[in-house]
C-alpha cells in the first residue's frame, strides 16, 4: 500500500472502538422501564421484527423479574444480545414507541433489552425453557449467524437433534464478523452463541461445505437441511484496476478489524468506501477509526436516495467522512498499488422500476481523486457456486426462494433463511426467519 | 396580589402554611430556619412524657420509581426536655412575633399534669396549643395519643382540662385511624376546643423485604405498625376534612393536614374548609425551600380566580360534597376519544374490556390500531380517560338534556308513596323508562 495510516496507541484503539451507546446503570433502566406505558396491543412489538412482547419485557425490569424479562425476550429471539446493540432501534421499535406522538422521547427499548441480556449473562444463564424428549430427527445447519442459531435453538428445545457447520473458525457468522465493534463486541456474539450450545446444540466450525464435507453427505446422514448461509463476497465495481492491491471488500475489511487485533489491520491514510449502505457507513467510520486521515464515500445517486439510516448518516458525517454523492468510479488508478480513483459526476434520470432514480453519466466530468485504499461496498453476491450444488433449491433475484410461510426451498429436505432469503437485512430478521424455519423443519418432520 | 393571611381559631399568621408537629419542627434552630425561609407557622414537635427513640424510625414508600409516596415513621413526641422546649419555643416567638408558633402537647391522662404542662406553655406566649390525640405508635400503647383520639369521651374531658387553664387558643388534633372522625371532633368541641386539626399519621407497615422478611421500618429485623404520611394520604385527608368540615355540630376552624406537598395540594384543602394548612413529608423530602412555591402559586392561583382573600377560597368546594342517596341517578355521559390526540396505546380499551363495562372497540386501520368508544353501551364510568396518558384525549361528554332528575333517595321516596318496595322489577321499570339498560 501507498500510504500506511499512522498506528495509534493501544489506548486510542480501544477510545475509538468504545461502544458509543453506553450501557443503563440499573438504576437508570428501572426508572426508563417505569416510563413505560405498558401499552396494549403494541406498535413496539409490531414494529419488531421477532415481535418480541416489549412492554412486558420492560415491565419485568420495573419488577426486578430480571430471569423473567429475558425469557419474554428469548421466547421471540435467540439473539437478543445483539439485536439490542445493532437494531437500527429508530426505525423500528423505539421508531414506533407511542411517545413519538406524545412529543416525547420514546422509551429505551434497546438498552433496556440489552440491561435484560446482560443481567442474563451476567447470571450465569439461568435455564429459562424446558427441552421436549428427543424426537429421533436431524437437522443439519449450514452458517452459524443469526439465521443458523435460531433456527438451531428453536429445533434443539422441540427435541430436535442440531448440528451447525460453521465454515470460519470462530462461530457467529456477521454477528460475530460483521458488525462494527463500537457497535457489538465478538465477546456479546458468542455469548449467544454459548447459550445456544447450552440448548444441546453442536456447532463444528471450519466446516466448508463442498469442500471438506459434501452436500449429499449431510443430506444422507440429516432429515432435513436449514441455509443460513447468508451471502456471499462483496460485489465486484467491475472497473478497470479493480484487483489492485488496496482495493478490498468491506466485508473483509470488517471481518479484519472485528479480530480486535487494531495495530495489524491495514488502513490507508486516504480511503474510498464505495458505495452508501449501513455497510459501507460501518467501514467508513471503522476505517476512521482505525487512524485513516482522510475517508470518503463515493456513491453514484444523490443524499436523498441513499440507502443508510439517517443516524449512520450523522454518526460517518461526526466521524468526519466526506460524502461524494452524484459520483461513480471509472477506474482505480496505481499499478503497485492503489494511487487514485477515477470518478465521474453523475445526475439522476428517471425512476426505475423500484421508484429509485437512475444516475447518468455527465460527459467530460471526470476528476481524480488521490486514495492508497479501496473499500467496495456496493452489496453482496448470491453464494451461487454453492447454491448450485443444492438440487431443486431455486433462486431468484439472487435470493432463495423459499415458501412464505413454513421456509421450505424447491427440495422440501431444504429450508433457508436470513440474508439468503431476503438479500441482506437486519440481524432481527435473519433471526425471525431461523426461529419460523425451524416451525417450519419440525411441521415436515413431525407432522 | 392575593392576601395569604389567615386567622385560624385566634391565631394569626401571614399565609395559611405551617409546619405540622413533627421532626421538621424539632427545634428553634429548625423553626427559626423555616421562618427565614417564608413559613407562616408552626406546631412545634409535641412535647410531654419522657420517651426514647430507636433507629431506625421512618419506612418509605416508592412508586414506578417516585420516591416517597408515602413516608411513615415510629418516631416518638419530642424526646429532648420540656423546660428547653419551651424556652426554645418563647425565644423564637420573640424573635418571630408576626408568625404563629403552635405547641403541641401529649402528656397521660391526669387533670393536675395538664393544668401544669399547659400553664407553662402559655407562660411561654405562644400563639396557641394543639393537642396530639393522633400518634399511632408507640405513645397509644401507653395510654396517650390515638388512644385519645379514638374515645370520644376522653377527647372531650382531656379538651375541658386543658380548656379550663389555657388563655390561648387550643387546637385539637384528630387520629384518621378510626370509624366515624365526627365523634371525636363533636368531643372537641364539646371539650371546649376552638379548632380542629386533622389528620394525624394513618397506621401502616410500609413493606417486606423479600430477601431477609422483615417489614419496614426495621428496628433490628424487628417492626410493626408507624404512622403513614405523605401524598398517598391525602385522599383520605381531604374526605376526613370535609366530613368534620361539613358538621354542623363541630364547625370550628380546621387546621388541615395529610399529603400536602404544594400549593395546589393546599389549595385544595382550602376549598374543602381548611383555615390553616400543615406540612410534614415534603419538607422532609425536600426542606424549607418549597414555601417559596407554596405562597407564590397559591397567590398566584387566587389572583387568576379573582380571590383576594382566604376567606373567599375557604369551604368553597364544600356544597358539592352529598350523600350518594343525593346524586343524580339520571345524568348521563359517555367517554368519545379525540382520535387526533390518540396515540394508540390502547390503554383505554385494555382498561375498558378488563376493568370495566367492555364498550371500547379496538380495530386496526392502516396498520395502526384505533379505538373507538360504542357510547349506547359506555356507562360513563371514566376509567378510561384516567388511563389515558394523553391530556384531553378522552373526554367525558354530558349526553343527557339535564332535564331529568332523580336521585336514590327521591326514588325510594316514590316507591313509598306508591306503597312499593325495592325489588329488581321495580328499579329495571324505572330504568326502562329513562332508556337505561343494563349489560
Amino acid at each position: 500500500m501507498q500510504n500506511i495510516a499512522p498506528k495509534l496507541t493501544h489506548e486510542q484503539y480501544e477510545k475509538n472502538f468504545a461502544e458509543i451507546k453506553p450501557a443503563l446503570s440499573p438504576a437508570a433502566a428501572i426508572a426508563e422501564a417505569n416510563r413505560c406505558l405498558y401499552c396494549y396491543d403494541s406498535p413496539c412489538t409490531k414494529a419488531c421484527p421477532t415481535h418480541i412482547d416489549i412492554p412486558a419485557f420492560i415491565k419485568k425490569i420495573a419488577t426486578r423479574n430480571m430471569k423473567g424479562s429475558a425469557k419474554t425476550i428469548l421466547e421471540s429471539n435467540w439473539v437478543a444480545l445483539t439485536c439490542a446493540k445493532a437494531c437500527p432501534v429508530a426505525v423500528l421499535c423505539e421508531g414506533a414507541c407511542v411517545f413519538n406522538a406524545k412529543s416525547e422521547p420514546p422509551i429505551e427499548i434497546g438498552l433496556l433489552q440489552r440491561y435484560a441480556m446482560d443481567e442474563y449473562f451476567s447470571s450465569g444463564m439461568p435455564a429459562l425453557f424446558t427441552k421436549a424428549p428427543a424426537a429421533g430427527k436431524s437437522v443439519g445447519i449450514i452458517g452459524s449467524g443469526p439465521a443458523g442459531l435460531a433456527c438451531a435453538a428453536e429445533l434443539a428445545l422441540h427435541g430436535v437433534e442440531a448440528i451447525i457447520y460453521e465454515a470460519k473458525d470462530i462461530p457467529g457468522g456477521l454477528d460475530t464478523w460483521g458488525i462494527a465493534p463500537y457497535k457489538v463486541r465478538k465477546e456479546d456474539s458468542l455469548k449467544e452463541v454459548g447459550l445456544i450450545e447450552s440448548l444441546g446444540v453442536t456447532i463444528k466450525t471450519g466446516i466448508k461445505i463442498g469442500t471438506n464435507l459434501q452436500v449429499d453427505e449431510l443430506l444422507s446422514k440429516h432429515d432435513a437441511l436449514f441455509l443460513g448461509i447468508g451471502l456471499g463476497e462483496s460485489h465486484e465495481l467491475a472497473i478497470e484496476g479493480e484487483n489492485t492491491p488496496g482495493v478490498i471488500g468491506a466485508l473483509q475489511f470488517i471481518a479484519d478489524v472485528k479480530r480486535e487485533d487494531w495495530q495489524n489491520v491495514v488502513v490507508g491514510k486516504r480511503v474510498a468506501v464505495i458505495g452508501a449502505g449501513n455497510t459501507a457507513i460501518d467501514a467508513a467510520t471503522e476505517a476512521r477509526r482505525l487512524g485513516a486521515e482522510q475517508v470518503l464515500i463515493v456513491y453514484r445517486r444523490s443524499q436523498h436516495e441513499m440507502p443508510a439510516y439517517g443516524f449512520e448518516f450523522d454518526l460517518a458525517k461526526t466521524d468526519g467522512v466526506q460524502f461524494y454523492f452524484l459520483s461513480a468510479p471509472v477506474k482505480v488508478l496505481g499499478t503497485e498499488s492503489v494511487t487514485g480513483l477515477k470518478c465521474i459526476k453523475m445526475e439522476l434520470g428517471e425512476p426505475d422500476k423500484q421508484g429509485r432514480r437512475s444516475p447518468k453519466p455527465v460527459p467530460g466530468s471526470e476528476f481524480i481523486l488521490e486514495l492508497d485504499m479501496v473499500i467496495k461496498s456496493i452489496g453482496q453476491q448470491t453464494n451461487a457456486a454453492f447454491l448450485q450444488q443444492l438440487q431443486d433449491v431455486v433462486i431468484e433475484s439472487g435470493k432463495v426462494v423459499v415458501d412464505d410461510v413454513t421456509y421450505q426451498t424447491g427440495n422440501p429436505k431444504i429450508f433457508a433463511g436470513g440474508d439468503c432469503i431476503n438479500g441482506g437485512k437486519e440481524v432481527v430478521n435473519a433471526a425471525y426467519d431461523g426461529k419460523r424455519a425451524a416451525l417450519g423443519i419440525i411441521q415436515f418432520l413431525l407432522g | 396580589m392575593a392576601d395569604l393571611s389567615i386567622n385560624c381559631a385566634g391565631i394569626k399568621s401571614p399565609n395559611p402554611f405551617w409546619l405540622a408537629s413533627a421532626p421538621p419542627s424539632n427545634s428553634a434552630y429548625q423553626n427559626c430556619k423555616a421562618f427565614e425561609e417564608g413559613w407562616g407557622g408552626t406546631v412545634w414537635k409535641t412535647i410531654g412524657e419522657p420517651v426514647m427513640n430507636v433507629c431506625n424510625r421512618y419506612g418509605g414508600l416508592d412508586y414506578n420509581g417516585q420516591k416517597l409516596m408515602g413516608l411513615n415513621n415510629i418516631e416518638l413526641i419530642s424526646d429532648r426536655d420540656i423546660a428547653v422546649n419551651l424556652k426554645e419555643m418563647a425565644e423564637t416567638k420573640k424573635m418571630w412575633p408576626d408568625r404563629a408558633v403552635i405547641a403541641s402537647l401529649m402528656v397521660e391522662s391526669d387533670r393536675q399534669v395538664w393544668h401544669d404542662i399547659v400553664k407553662r406553655t402559655v407562660d411561654t406566649g405562644v400563639d396557641g396549643i394543639e393537642l396530639n390525640y393522633g400518634c399511632p405508635h408507640g405513645m397509644s400503647e401507653r395510654g396517650m395519643g390515638s388512644a385519645v383520639g379514638q374515645v370520644p369521651e376522653y377527647c372531650q374531658m382531656i379538651t375541658e382540662w386543658v380548656t379550663e387553664v389555657s388563655t390561648i387558643p387550643v387546637l385539637v388534633k384528630l387520629t384518621p385511624n378510626i370509624g366515624n372522625i365526627q365523634g371525636p371532633a363533636r368531643a372537641a368541641k364539646k371539650g371546649g376546643a376552638h379548632g380542629i386539626s386533622l389528620i394525624n399519621t394513618i397506621n401502616s407497615i410500609m413493606g417486606v423485604n423479600l430477601d431477609t422478611f422483615e417489614t419496614f421500618p426495621s428496628v433490628e429485623g424487628k417492626g410493626g405498625h408507624g404512622g403513614l404520611a405523605g401524598p398517598i394520604v391525602k385522599p383520605i385527608a381531604l374526605n376526613l376534612l370535609s366530613q368534620v368540615a361539613i358538621d354542623k355540630e363541630v364547625n370550628l376552624p380546621i387546621s388541615g393536614i395529610g399529603g400536602i406537598s404544594n400549593w395546589r395540594d393546599a389549595a385544595e384543602f382550602i376549598l374543602l374548609g381548611a383555615n390553616s394548612v400543615q406540612v410534614c413529608t415534603a419538607v422532609m423530602h425536600y426542606g424549607f425551600r418549597i414555601i417559596k412555591d407554596m405562597t407564590e402559586g397559591l397567590s398566584n392561583w387566587m389572583d387568576e380566580k379573582g380571590f383576594t382573600s382566604l376567606d373567599q377560597v375557604r369551604g368553597k368546594a364544600l356544597h358539592r360534597i352529598d350523600d350518594f342517596g343525593n346524586l343524580n341517578l339520571l345524568f348521563k355521559s359517555v367517554a368519545r376519544i379525540d382520535q387526533k390526540k390518540c396515540i394508540h396505546c390502547n390503554l383505554c380499551y385494555i382498561a375498558c374490556n378488563d376493568g370495566a363495562h367492555q364498550c371500547i372497540d379496538l380495530s386496526q386501520e392502516n396498520g395502526v390500531s384505533k379505538t373507538v368508544v360504542r357510547e349506547e353501551d359506555c356507562v360513563g364510568c371514566d376509567l378510561c380517560s384516567i388511563v389515558c396518558p394523553v391530556e384531553n384525549c378522552i373526554e367525558m361528554v354530558r349526553i343527557d338534556d339535564g332535564a331529568q332528575h332523580k336521585t336514590w333517595n327521591s326514588l325510594m321516596s316514590d316507591f313509598k308513596a306508591q306503597n312499593e318496595s325495592l325489588s329488581w322489577e321495580k328499579l329495571r321499570e324505572f330504568q326502562k323508562k329513562h332508556g337505561i339498560e343494563i349489560h
